[in-house]
C-alpha cells in the first residue's frame, strides 16, 4: 500500500502502462503497413502488355520486392501450355480455345498485329536490339519466385482447365488477389 | 472438441465473388467468437476463404470436401 503513495513509484508504473499501450499500438500499426510487394492484374493477353507486365515484375524483383501476378480473362492465354481442344468441351469452349492464343509464343499484339505478322516483326526487332524475349522474362519471373495466380472464375467461364496451364501456378479468386493487393505498396491493372 | 455452430450459410452454386460476400454479410450479424458453417461448391472458395480470413481477422477452424461440396467452420474474430 505504501508504494501507491510513493510518487516516484506511481510515475514509473504509469509510464510502464503507457509504454506497453504504445507497444501494442505500434504492433497494430506495423501489421497494417503495406509489404514490399507489387501486385498486378494481368487482364490483357496482348503480347505487348504481357511483355510490359513481365518487365515490371522482373524489375520489381530486382528492387527487392515480392511480386504477385493475378492472371484473369485474356491474360490467362499467357499461361497456357498450348492450344487444347477437348472432345468433351462444349461448342463455345472449343471455339474459345481455337480463337485465343495458346501460350506466350502465340500472343498477338494490341496494335499493328497484321494477322500475326506484327508479333513476328516485334520479336525480330526486340532480338535485334538485344531486348530479352518474352519466354526468358517469364522464366526469370518464375525462378525469382514471382507468385502467379490464375483466376478460377474466368477459367471456368472460358473453359480453361488447370492442366491447360503451365505447372506451378496457384489458383484463386478475387479475395486471394485482394489479400495480396491490399498489402502491396503498388497495384497495377494491365 | 466439437465447436458449437451458431449459424449456417448455404453458398452452394455460387461463384466468385459471391461466396465471400455472403459470408461477410452473415458474419456481420454475428458476435465475436461465434462459429458459422458454410457450404460452397466453388473450388475457388477454398483459397479465397483462407485469404479473406487472414485479412479480416477471422479464423477457419476446419474445412473439408465431400462429393464436390466444401464445408467450412469459420469463427468470428474479436
Amino acid at each position: 500500500m505504501l508504494e501507491v503513495h510513493d510518487p516516484a513509484s506511481a510515475t514509473v508504473s504509469a509510464l510502464e502502462e503507457r509504454v506497453s499501450r504504445l507497444e501494442a499500438e505500434l504492433k497494430e500499426v506495423r501489421a497494417s503497413l503495406p509489404e514490399d510487394r507489387l501486385t498486378m492484374v494481368v487482364f490483357s493477353g496482348d503480347m505487348d502488355k504481357v511483355f510490359a507486365s513481365l518487365v515490371i515484375a522482373n524489375g520489381a524483383v530486382a528492387m527487392g520486392y515480392e511480386v504477385s501476378m493475378f492472371f484473369t480473362f485474356w491474360g490467362l492465354s499467357a499461361l497456357k501450355k498450348g492450344r487444347s481442344v477437348r472432345s468433351k468441351d462444349d461448342v463455345l469452349e472449343k471455339a474459345m480455345a481455337l480463337m485465343t492464343p495458346g501460350g506466350l509464343g502465340s500472343l498477338t499484339t494490341s496494335r499493328l498485329n497484321f494477322m500475326g505478322m506484327g508479333p513476328v516483326l516485334f520479336r525480330k526487332m526486340m532480338a535485334d536490339k538485344q531486348v530479352v524475349s518474352l519466354p526468358e522474362l517469364f522464366a526469370s519471373a518464375r525462378e525469382s519466385g514471382v507468385r502467379m495466380i490464375g483466376c478460377m472464375m474466368s477459367m471456368e467461364v472460358l473453359g480453361i482447365k488447370e492442366s491447360d496451364l503451365v505447372d506451378g501456378i496457384e489458383f484463386g479468386g478475387v479475395a486471394m488477389y485482394l489479400g495480396d493487393a491490399l498489402q502491396s505498396r503498388t497495384s497495377l491493372f494491365i | 472438441m466439437q465447436e458449437s455452430i451458431d449459424r449456417e450459410l448455404d453458398a452452394k452454386g455460387l461463384k466468385c465473388p459471391m461466396p465471400v460476400m455472403k459470408l461477410r454479410t452473415a458474419m456481420n450479424e454475428m458476435e465475436p467468437g461465434q462459429v458459422i458453417k458454410v457450404e460452397t461448391t466453388d473450388r475457388g472458395s477454398v483459397p479465397d476463404f483462407a485469404a479473406w480470413a487472414k485479412r479480416t481477422g477471422n479464423t477457419i477452424l476446419s474445412q473439408s470436401e465431400e462429393s464436390g461440396v466444401f464445408s467450412f467452420l469459420v469463427k468470428k474474430g474479436e
